[in-house]
């Protein structure tokens, strides 16, 4: 029908040539067992001043493991939501969501946030880094919840960073890094803790066009190496370098083919 | 990564740091300077009542004085005696009395025996305070060979000529009113009394060889101001007494101190007062037994005043007791006032500064951090805040406290109250001014004047603000329970915030 359509027709077929290893290794993978993620007829309401907000209605969805997902959609169609929900930032009014074959929508927020912790890496729109921290004390402070020792700590947030192409800029505070060197930060933030998987609410949409596709390089270089991601995005041509992508408006979920 | 996170959010948000930090630290300050200054206060006023009352007094037995009532003036001088010599037309006059009753009235010795015997009295002496008073000069007489006195006061309309001519002869004359403190003291006082807090500079303080004996022991500035040494004699109601020591009170102003102490049944004697005391001075066996002696004092001795060294507090007067009143109540409600103004402010700037951060704590539940993990973290941020406004606090409190003690004001005590010495002392003198008249029939005016000196005394105290370790321990506890409030205060808040605030797209 339209341009989305279109657009949505290319990245399928890049798709092709471009093998996702998780998926590649399938046999041996979980891929064929649980899917990363399993939601049934999820629904979460908003109540704020009486009003109600059905932000989530009825949402069934199966995301196997090492896809890279791009969710698109209108404003306050639901596309945070359905990410915290992923995350684990929030418990799902009704219906259940699980994550590698565990369910996480009743649990206490302390199991959430452990889960946050050790399963689940998170990108944002600003990047919402520390602005009095340095790159890589950032990116150890999305370690903190691990205990790990000192030593260790600082080793995987420095590889963390030299896998975003950060190195350099270890010892330079966020004001003192471009948008797209501040998201590489966040990126590697996300990433030291080896999560299962990679949410990103809007992640290229602070930024120009440049940066934006060096870092969808970026994303889609991970999900190659098998990391599941999932990215909220308005950017058609950030959702066309996905594998899949789902619409979601009035918190209603649909599959664009 | 706690202390490093810690270190960098206050250093890299050094605004609220330094507010925090200042506010504390000027209520800590104000507290540690409040804190010494009543301190310096109390010891001042501990030493303004150890020189009125001696070292060692705990407790004091006095009898309040009856109305004073016309039947009980001061004896009368007499210018008729034989010891008065007339020449030509004056008198010659030297007579000499001791006037009893320095303010409180006399009462029967035998309460000492009571107080001795009451248990938790470590030790007690009986003292009687007297004034001796000396009128000496010429008194024109009254029959001589001038105009007819008794013209002059009732003839004003006579010629201003004849009037004045008359007036200088008839009642003219040329006499001083001498007067000096004598305290009668028990031989057997020991460590209590108004001796005991006395140092012996020559000679030796009275004992109990001075029983009955003419024996007098004088304060130095007294010896020094009317001219007597050791060995001399001094003429106390009329009679001569050695002089076996010189002794200086504690403190140069002393109000304990009496010009001249002779031995108590002699006083008794002299002044005809058989078997009375005015004062008894109880030390009590432990310090903390006074008010329990105190209770036990009044119900033996009911028609007495008992009196302890805290209820003498209330008494000082001056400007150490304004001092006091100052301190304990401004100095007091200020550094409350400054104190809760300053633990309002840590904890509105640490919760501002929490709302600041919603993101910021937002992002760190959403890549896992549990809330108590924020919440320590917030909370030891404010501590630290508030350790450091301590320090700086303690800092400024202690170069406060040093300035106050270079500058050392000197305050004023005196005592209030018809019991008090000074009062006590212009009782006797006017009781002597009227004496006077009773004897003389016309000088009556210079006689109270010679005592305003006299009656006017008082005590000065250099007030220092000494600082206890205990000062510096509490004022590092407020810096803490600051630190604590606002983190408390700043840690709920942070504790409410959902991890979801991380993907609110408002910058
Ligand atoms: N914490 C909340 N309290 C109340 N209502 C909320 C809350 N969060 C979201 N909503 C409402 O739920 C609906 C979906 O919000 P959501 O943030 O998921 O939309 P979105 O698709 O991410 O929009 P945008 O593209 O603007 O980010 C909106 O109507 C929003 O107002
Ligand atoms: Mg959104």
């Amino acid at each position: 029908m339209s341009i989305e359509n279109k657009a949505a027709e290319e990245p399928v077929q890049d798709q092709t040539s471009i093998q996702n290893p998780a998926v590649a290794a399938a046999p041996e993978g979980q891929t064929t067992k649980a899917p990363m993620f399993q939601l049934e007829d999820v629904g979460k309401t908003y109540k704020q001043h009486k009003r109600e907000v059905r932000a989530l209605d009825g949402v069934s969805l199966s995301i196997p493991a090492g896809q890279l997902v791009a969710v698109q959609g209108p404003t306050g169609g639901g596309k945070s939501t359905l990410l915290q929900m992923l995350g684990a930032l929030d418990r799902p009014t009704e219906g259940t969501v699980r994550l590698a074959g565990r369910e996480i929508s009743r649990l206490h927020d302390r199991e959430l946030a452990d889960i946050r912790a050790t399963e689940v890496g998170f990108v944002f729109q600003s990047f919402n880094l520390i602005p009095t921290l340095t790159a890589q004390e950032n990116v150890e402070m999305g370690l903190e919840p691990l205990r790990l020792k000192p030593a260790e700590r600082g080793e995987r947030a420095t590889q963390a960073l030299a896998s975003v192409g950060l190195a350099d800029r270890a010892g330079h505070r966020p004001g003192e890094l471009s948008g797209g060197q501040q998201q590489r930060v966040a990126i590697a933030r996300a990433l030291a803790k080896q999560p299962k998987v990679l949410l990103a609410d809007e992640p290229t949409g602070n930024l120009d066009e440049g940066t934006r596709d060096e870092i969808m390089d970026l994303f889609e270089g991970l999900w190659r190496e098998g990391l599941t991601i999932v990215l909220v995005t308005h950017d058609s041509s950030v959702a066309r370098r996905a594998e899949r992508r789902l619409r979601i408006a009035g918190g209603k979920l649909t599959e664009k083919r | 990564m706690f202390a490093r996170y810690l270190r960098r959010e206050l250093s890299g948000r050094r605004k609220q740091t330094v507010i925090i930090a200042i506010a504390l630290a000027l209520a800590i300050a104000l507290v540690i300077v409040v804190n010494a200054l009543s301190a310096g206060v109390r010891d001042a006023q501990k030493a303004a009542l150890a020189s009125v009352y001696g070292v060692g007094t705990d407790i004091t037995v006095t009898q309040a004085p009856a109305a004073p009532g016309s039947g009980t003036q001061g004896p009368r001088f007499q210018f008729n005696g034989g010891n008065d010599s007339s020449q030509g037309s004056s008198t010659s006059v030297n007579q000499s009395r001791l006037i009893s009753g320095r303010g409180s009235a006399t009462f029967d010795s035998t309460s000492l025996a009571t107080v001795q015997k009451t248990s938790g009295v470590q030790a007690a002496s009986a003292a009687l305070s007297l004034t001796n008073v000396t009128l000496n000069g010429q008194v024109a007489q009254q029959n001589g060979t001038g105009a007819a006195p008794t013209a002059a006061p009732t003839a004003p309309s006579q010629t201003g000529e004849s009037q004045s001519g008359t007036t200088r002869r008839g009642f003219g004359g040329n006499f001083g009113v001498d007067s000096f403190s004598v305290l009668g003291v028990d031989g057997n006082a020991g460590t209590v009394g108004p001796l005991a807090s006395a140092t012996v500079s020559k000679g030796r303080a009275l004992g109990a060889q001075d029983v009955g004996q003419h024996n007098a022991v004088v304060d130095s500035s007294y010896a020094t101001t009317a001219n007597l040494s050791l060995g001399g004699t001094i003429n106390v109601g009329g009679q001569n007494f050695t002089i076996v020591g010189i002794v200086s009170a504690t403190g140069s102003d002393s109000q304990t101190a009496s010009d001249v102490y002779i031995p108590l049944d002699v006083a008794q004697t002299l002044s005809t007062e058989t078997g009375k005391v005015s004062t008894v001075y109880v030390q009590a066996a432990s310090s903390d037994q006074v008010s329990t002696l105190k209770t036990d004092l009044q119900k033996a001795l009911p028609s007495q005043t008992i009196n302890t060294q805290a209820d003498l507090a209330s008494n000082v007067s001056g400007s150490l007791s304004t001092a006091s009143g100052l301190i304990s109540g401004l100095g007091t409600w200020l550094s409350v006032a400054v104190l809760a103004a300053a633990f309002l402010l840590a904890a509105l700037l640490t919760l501002s500064g929490v709302s600041r951060r919603t993101r910021e704590f937002g992002t760190l539940k959403a890549i896992g951090w549990r809330n108590g993990r924020i919440v320590r973290q917030v909370a030891g941020e404010s501590i630290v805040q508030s350790l450091i406004g301590g320090v700086v606090g303690i800092a400024v409190g202690l170069i406060a406290v040093l300035v106050i003690n270079m500058f050392a004001p000197t305050l004023s005590a005196g005592t209030s109250g018809g019991r008090t010495f000074g009062g006590a002392a212009r009782q006797a003198g006017s009781a002597a001014g009227s004496a006077a008249q009773n004897g003389g029939g016309g000088f009556g005016g210079g006689g109270g004047g010679g005592f305003a000196g006299f009656g006017g005394s008082a005590t000065h105290v250099a007030l220092g603000a000494p600082v206890t370790p205990a000062v510096v321990l509490i004022a590092v506890g407020i810096a803490i329970l600051g630190g604590l409030i606002a983190g408390v205060v700043g840690g709920w808040r942070a504790a409410r915030l959902q991890p979801a605030e991380a993907l609110r797209s408002l910058a």
